[in-house]
């Protein structure tokens, strides 16, 4: 049983971009040995309905990401500053193109 | 959502940019002239769709008896892909067999309604396989002669066949791809996946032999500009086989001296592989005749 | 806020559950179970259907089986990846199916006698698959929701192609006519049963409607099922094997029969007429595939240390 289970692939994340000009959007997982098998296994699982144009696999534990506990110190402080969008200047309708 | 209608559902959640279905779907045959060209006899054109026809028709339902049974998940998605992939293959030619042949039968008729001896696979697509090792070993073989084909068979004087070569190289060329892959790992991988790859390769070597022999129809085709001539196939396919044994650690199988040259599968001289393949493909059929399917 | 608290007001403000958020054990396991036993679902319910690729009577019916067959597997994969983001390990859950420790719908037990069975379990097998997995698509766990989006959008194919299968033979021999009711016959009340046992027989419901990890009770969801088929069933022109099925236009919704709990109970208890068989069948592929496995972890492995040499 443990013998089996130290022989288990390693989890890959797959990304596709649907078509030129959008970005790799994650769709899910899978296992393989190695990434030329995670490619191929990604090609066969995710774009089975002609869903993609151009695939990235990486191996799950490459991936470093913010945890919920980081929420507030790593995204409140972007909450206060409005002044980034464009919505917070107030220009007068009547000029043109801005 | 709206929990009335499933369909109308499903449609609430239309971010396309994640979940589109994809688009673009063609027909590889679309605006491609159907007439049988210069040059070429219509009873030869049909054998060779039947022959180019049946390869990928026997092949794909040995893929097909691997469903539910493959090594993990992600490879029953694979298999199933290529048997998929081979299916189309067939469908395509054996139709185009049937519109040369001018009688009236069309691919079902011709998958079917034949008998054994009238099959024109090469006996390698039809023998069954012992195990994993045996499926990646043969898919290999077939797949790197059948992309050198359909490579040369895409400029085909005859526009049929040059459409359904140039679809064929794109589909082939993964199937080569994935078995060359599975052979490479099982050859390097334990000692026990070694052995179990060596021994496949072994099996499937001598029936290499008839992959390279001209039949006549395909002889004459090949003078006209319609057909390949499959002797011309062997330097890139021993190449390839070379370079996947290599990386392997696998002896390239000997030419077995004992390969039989007299009639084989081209010539309808098959073994129980065929008998077999086709007793579970036309049971149904055949026993409820008349039906619509 | 504490955790808990957190967790709640995500349930409660309708907001998805991410795998690194906190979670109650009992949501995380219930997810896992739920999850594992619909990924075990379709992977088992290859096998009915997969039986008929290799028979089927035309070559297009062949390649839109084949291509359904191979969607279910892609399905329990796009399962098991979301039962993993939970902390759950596939090669664990599959043993757990084999060693009978995890159950699948029970549906898939049945047999499946002539190629007629192809298409009314597209009808209504899926069917029944649909009604019950399209409030999932708004389950409480993110990762689950979105596999059942694709799940869900891919399988709409699954049941129409089976409608037209029927359709097809309908038109066709009395022979035809007569395997499509057969078929019929044999899988109505199965299907129903897919629902699970009457609400008043299910005792984790309440919870799991209060997690939002199921938005209808399996009564309703059985109901919408029997409403959404009998009209169908009308324009394929065969009979629904329940002679209780009847509109009652007070209620809006089609009275029916009460199905054979007892005979659901026994399948899902292992005794149906082909459980042994189907856990057996998926053993074998997972054992005799295991060396092929190992072997492609050890030419990782290889590959990986001789790039680390160089």
């Amino acid at each position: 049983m443990t013998e089996q289970i130290r022989h288990e692939w390693p989890l890959f994340e797959v990304f596709v971009r649907a078509k030129r000009g959008l970005n790799h959007v994650h769709v899910g997982s899978l296992r393989a040995a190695d990434h030329r098998m995670a490619l191929h296994h990604a090609r066969d699982l995710y774009t089975r309905r002609n869903e993609g144009v151009s695939i990235w696999v990486v191996r799950s534990d490459d991936v470093a990401s913010s945890g919920p506990g980081d929420k507030e110190a790593f995204f409140e402080p972007s909450a206060d500053k409005a002044y980034r969008h464009p919505t917070y200047y107030a220009i007068p309708d009547s000029v043109p193109h801005i | 959502m709206s929990f009335d209608d499933a369909y109308q559902a499903l449609t609430d959640h239309d971010d396309d940019a994640r979940w589109a279905y994809g688009t673009g779907f063609t027909d590889p045959l679309a605006g491609v002239p159907t007439d049988v060209p210069d040059g070429a006899d219509p009873g030869d054109l049909t054998a060779y769709c039947l022959m180019l026809g049946d390869d990928a028709l026997v092949l794909s339902h040995r893929l097909q008896q691997w469903v539910t049974r493959a090594p993990e998940l992600e490879d029953e998605l694979a298999v199933a892909n290529i048997a998929l992939d081979l299916l189309g293959q067939a469908r395509l030619l054996l139709s185009r067999a049937g519109a040369v042949e001018g009688a009236g039968r069309d691919e079902d008729a011709l998958a079917y309604h034949r008998d054994a001896g009238d099959f024109r696979n090469v006996l390698l697509a039809e023998r069954a396989d012992a195990d994993f090792a045996h499926l990646v070993a043969r898919l290999l073989v077939f797949a790197t002669w059948r992309l050198a084909l359909l490579d040369r068979l895409s400029a085909s004087g005859d526009p049929v066949l040059a459409a359904v070569a140039a679809k064929g190289v794109k589909e082939v060329t993964y199937h080569r791809e994935y078995a060359a892959g599975w052979v490479v790992r099982l050859g390097d991988g334990t000692e026990l996946s070694h052995r179990r790859m060596s021994d496949a390769m072994a099996a499937v070597a001598p029936l290499t032999g008839e992959l390279f022999r001209a039949h006549p129809v395909e002889a004459r085709l090949a003078g006209a500009g319609i057909a390949v001539d499959p002797g011309a196939l062997r330097p890139e396919f021993d190449a390839v086989l070379a370079q996947v044994c290599a990386a392997g650690t696998l002896t390239v199988p000997a030419a077995d001296p004992a390969d039989p040259a007299g009639p084989a599968g081209r010539h309808g001289v098959h073994g129980d592989g065929l008998a077999a393949v086709l007793g579970e493909l036309q049971a149904v059929a055949r026993s409820l005749p008349g039906s619509t399917w | 806020m504490t955790t808990e608290q957190v967790f709640a007001s995500t349930i409660e403000r309708d907001q998805r559950v991410e795998p690194r958020d906190w979670m109650p054990d009992g949501y995380r396991r219930t997810m896992i179970r739920q999850i594992a036993q619909h990924a075990h679902s379709e992977i088992i319910g290859m096998q009915p259907e997969g039986e008929w690729i290799t028979r089927a009577p035309s070559l297009r019916r062949k390649a839109i089986l084949l291509a359904k067959v191979q969607d279910e597997a892609g399905h329990g994969l796009y399962l098991y990846s979301a039962a993993e983001t939970l902390g759950a390990d596939r090669g664990d859950l599959t043993r757990r199916l084999i060693e009978g420790r995890q159950k699948y719908s029970s549906i898939f037990n049945y047999p499946t006698r002539t190629f007629a069975d192809v298409g009314v379990i597209g009808w209504l097998v899926d069917g029944a698959a649909i009604c019950n997995q399209v409030p999932l698509c708004r389950s409480s766990y993110g990762p689950y929701a979105r596999a059942m989006i694709r799940i869900c959008k891919e399988e709409s194919f699954h049941q129409r192609q089976g409608y037209e299968l029927l359709m097809t033979m309908m038109r066709g021999t009395p022979e035809q006519r007569a395997m499509v009711q057969d078929a019929t016959d044999r899988w109505w009340w199965p299907s129903l049963m897919m629902f699970g046992p009457p609400d008043a027989d299910s005792p984790n419901t309440a919870q799991s409607m209060a997690w939002k990890v199921k938005r209808h009770t399996n009564d309703e969801l059985r109901q919408r099922f029997v409403d959404m088929t009998v009209p169908q069933a009308e324009a394929l022109g065969v009979t629904l094997p329940d002679p209780e099925l009847a509109w009652n236009a007070e209620r809006g919704h089609y009275d029916f029969g009460t199905p054979d709990w007892a005979e659901l109970k026994r399948v899902i208890s292992g005794d149906g007429p082909l459980n042994a068989q189907r856990i057996a069948h998926r053993r074998r592929a997972d054992e005799e595939g295991a060396w092929v496995r190992e072997a492609a972890a050890a030419h990782a492995a290889k590959r990986a240390t001789g790039r680390a040499a160089t």
